[in-house]
């Protein structure tokens, strides 16, 4: 185990930077989560740290080595790719050994290390299989079966569960999630997708273009995003986001809309917003709202509805703009109908229209 | 009612046409390749001479042929060629496509550089050698001419080492075509593979030899596979570098095959050293065949 330390890292290709000056620090046995779209860098950031790729400017600290000239054989880590990247031409059994046995341990301790492991992740009876006869959950599992084999420092994962269906990656989210929580080793864990990254992450770290956006646990960055991507990257559905101008305290939206701004903020008279309003915090008037003491009321026609059962998610328009309320406790509702909905205020965000930044200092 | 005519006369054109132009060379194939193996089979069975007979004899041409001093020397000859010619062409090689996969600037140069050899017919390339190796004219004289007077390589005039001269050749030729099926192979495997194996701690010459080389198999299997039967059916290489000689030092069962049934009027024991390197050949590429069509449903 070791702490994980990021100084002003960059990384170019030529002349053109995809990673601009980094920094972050893991600290030891922590679940960190890189996550944001592709092309932000954040498989980058993580290939830099394995010693894939090589690294352009600052420092890359594990433990309290610096291992920017490092091959990755002497970083003690051990990385879980997307596609498994499992030896085809061996068996299980060979492919979790594989790296005590390039180490020359002796056969007895890799054995004892391979049983163990395999008894972990429920592999024992596939042992004797080769990759090709596996399915790709089973595959996944001894990609990471063989990260754990070597009790490596640091775990690096990339994107590991794309190319499972939706079901299988529910699963082995649960599992990696045990698995941590069982080895306690420092993870670092690249995804783009932001429900993997709420649900596994002590802390993530939201990156676009190269540039770290926001760093926190995942309420922080979902009650406090810092900007309007954060906003919409995390939480599904993503954020409603209202354009309108600040008068006398309240948002006036384009359409002469008014809706109070939300408590405990100052904004300046005249100002180009955009209010976010996330889908759990409007909703049809007497649809189970919690009661706050600040509210506000729009009325606003339906175009369509998505039932998932416990919910349904409604679409409707305000001022031009799509929004998506969720309605609890759900009835029948015609596309068309015009509905009042409530908006609690004390939860909504208030983005500067330009800068795209909070405004909630 | 006519459009439908029409329509119908159509697919069943488009249905016959294929087999309507095939039908020519697949005739002709069928006669010229397989009905003169069947005829080379049946000659080795008879008292042929000069020409073709038909009395059968039996095995007496086999029996004959295997006592025979020459022959066992065309083999003799043959195992020596075929085991260096295959080890060394797959060592150069996969050394070379090992080299050239390292990302290195001009490969698209290097490429097609390497593989012109396979682009010459054996006969210019065996011309080629022996003036080179002739050491009147070739490389012995321009060292010497260099002022490196010692200089001594007349492998080619030398009845123990002129089998050798063959495998040089031979190698020169088809190293560069083993080279583009071992870089197609290492082109193939999946680059995580090769870091994750980086991950797990595996040196450069580890990677190679216990992920590469081992992924490398069909590869191996493929380039094996050619290089044998070029083996044994060189027969122009040696025609052309060595002639055979000197005396019967590069003696190949093909050059054997070739003196016996037009030179020396012993048709029927020539069929029958033909038939045992169809058999020979038939022994490795049946197999392969066989297990390269059923792999693919």
């Amino acid at each position: 185990m070791a702490q994980v330390q990021l100084k002003n890292v960059v990384k170019k290709y030529g002349a053109v930077g995809v990673v601009h000056a980094i920094n972050l620090d893991i600290a030891e046995g922590e679940f960190v989560v890189l996550v944001g779209p592709s092309g932000c860098g954040k498989s980058t950031t993580l290939r830099m740290v394995a010693g894939l790729e090589d690294i352009s400017g600052g420092e890359v600290i594990i433990g309290d080595r610096v291992v920017n000239d490092l091959p990755p054989r002497e970083r003690n880590l051990a990385m879980v790719f997307q596609n498994y990247a499992l030896y085809p031409h061996m068996t299980v059994r060979e492919n979790l050994g594989f790296s005590l046995k390039i180490a020359k341990r002796p056969q007895a301790e890799i054995d004892r290390a391979v049983d163990e492991a395999a008894g972990i992740l429920s592999l024992t009876p596939l042992l004797d299989r080769k990759p090709g006869a596996l399915s790709g959950g089973q595959r996944q599992r001894v990609a990471m079966g063989r990260a754990i084999v070597r009790h490596p420092d640091v775990f690096l994962f990339d994107e590991p569960l794309s190319n499972l269906d939706a079901k299988l990656r529910t699963q082995m989210r649960v599992e990696i999630k045990k698995l941590h929580q069982r080895v306690g080793s420092t993870v670092i864990y690249v995804t783009h997708d932001q429900i993997e990254a709420m649900t596994l992450a002590d802390r993530i770290v939201i990156m676009r273009d190269g540039h770290i956006v926001q760093v926190g646990t995942p309420l922080e960055v979902f009650e406090n995003p810092v900007n309007t991507f954060v906003a919409t990257f995390i939480g599904s559905p993503p954020m409603n986001l209202l354009e309108g101008v600040i008068r006398a305290g309240q948002v006036v939206l384009a359409d002469g809309t008014a809706i109070p701004q939300p408590p405990g903020l100052n904004v300046a008279e005249g100002r180009k917003v955009q209010l976010g309003i996330r889908a759990d915090n409007i909703m049809p008037e007497g649809h189970a709202l919690p009661p706050t003491a600040h509210m506000a009321f729009v009325e606003m026609p339906v175009i369509l509805t998505e039932p998932l059962g416990t919910e349904t998610l409604l679409y409707a328009t305000l001022s031009g703009t799509e929004m998506q309320a969720k309605m609890l406790n759900p009835r029948p509702v015609s596309a068309g109908e015009r509905m009042r909905f409530g908006i609690a205020l004390d939860k909504c965000h208030l983005f500067d229209a330009e800068t795209g930044n909070s405004l909630r200092g | 009612m006519s459009t439908s005519t029409t329509a119908d006369f159509r697919t069943r054109l488009q249905d016959w046409l294929p087999k309507v132009v095939l039908a020519p060379s697949f005739a002709v194939i069928l006669l010229f390749v397989y009905g003169f193996i069947a005829f080379t089979v049946v000659l080795s069975f008879t008292g042929s001479k000069m020409l073709p007979k038909f009395d059968f004899i039996g095995f007496t041409n086999y029996a004959k042929l295997f006592a025979l001093q020459h022959w066992t020397t065309a083999v003799v000859n043959l195992a020596i060629f075929a085991t260096l010619y295959i080890a060394i062409s797959m060592a150069v090689g996969l050394m070379l496509a090992i080299f050239l996969d390292q990302k290195i600037r001009g490969e698209g140069l290097l490429r097609p550089l390497y593989l012109y050899p396979m682009a010459l017919s054996f006969i210019v390339t065996g011309t080629a050698w022996k003036w080179f190796l002739d050491p009147g004219i070739g490389l012995e004289k321009t060292m010497h001419l260099w002022g490196w007077e010692s200089f001594h390589f007349t492998w080619i005039k030398d009845s123990d080492m002129a089998i050798y001269t063959i495998v040089i050749a031979a190698v020169w030729q088809t190293s560069g075509f083993v080279m583009a099926m071992f870089l197609a192979g290492l082109r193939g495997i999946d680059n995580e593979i090769l870091k994750a194996a980086q991950i797990d701690g595996a040196s450069n010459w580890q990677l190679y030899r216990r992920i590469v080389i081992p992924m490398l198999r069909p590869a191996f299997l493929s380039a094996f596979v050619i290089l044998f039967h070029l083996a044994i059916k060189s027969y122009d290489l040696v025609v052309a570098l060595t002639g055979g000689g000197p005396g019967r030092a590069t003696e190949l069962p093909a050059t054997f095959m070739y003196s016996y049934t037009f030179t020396r009027n012993q048709m029927g024991i020539g069929a029958s050293s033909a038939v045992i390197m169809l058999m020979t050949i038939a022994a490795i590429m049946v197999p392969y065949l066989y297990s390269e069509l059923k792999e693919k449903p």
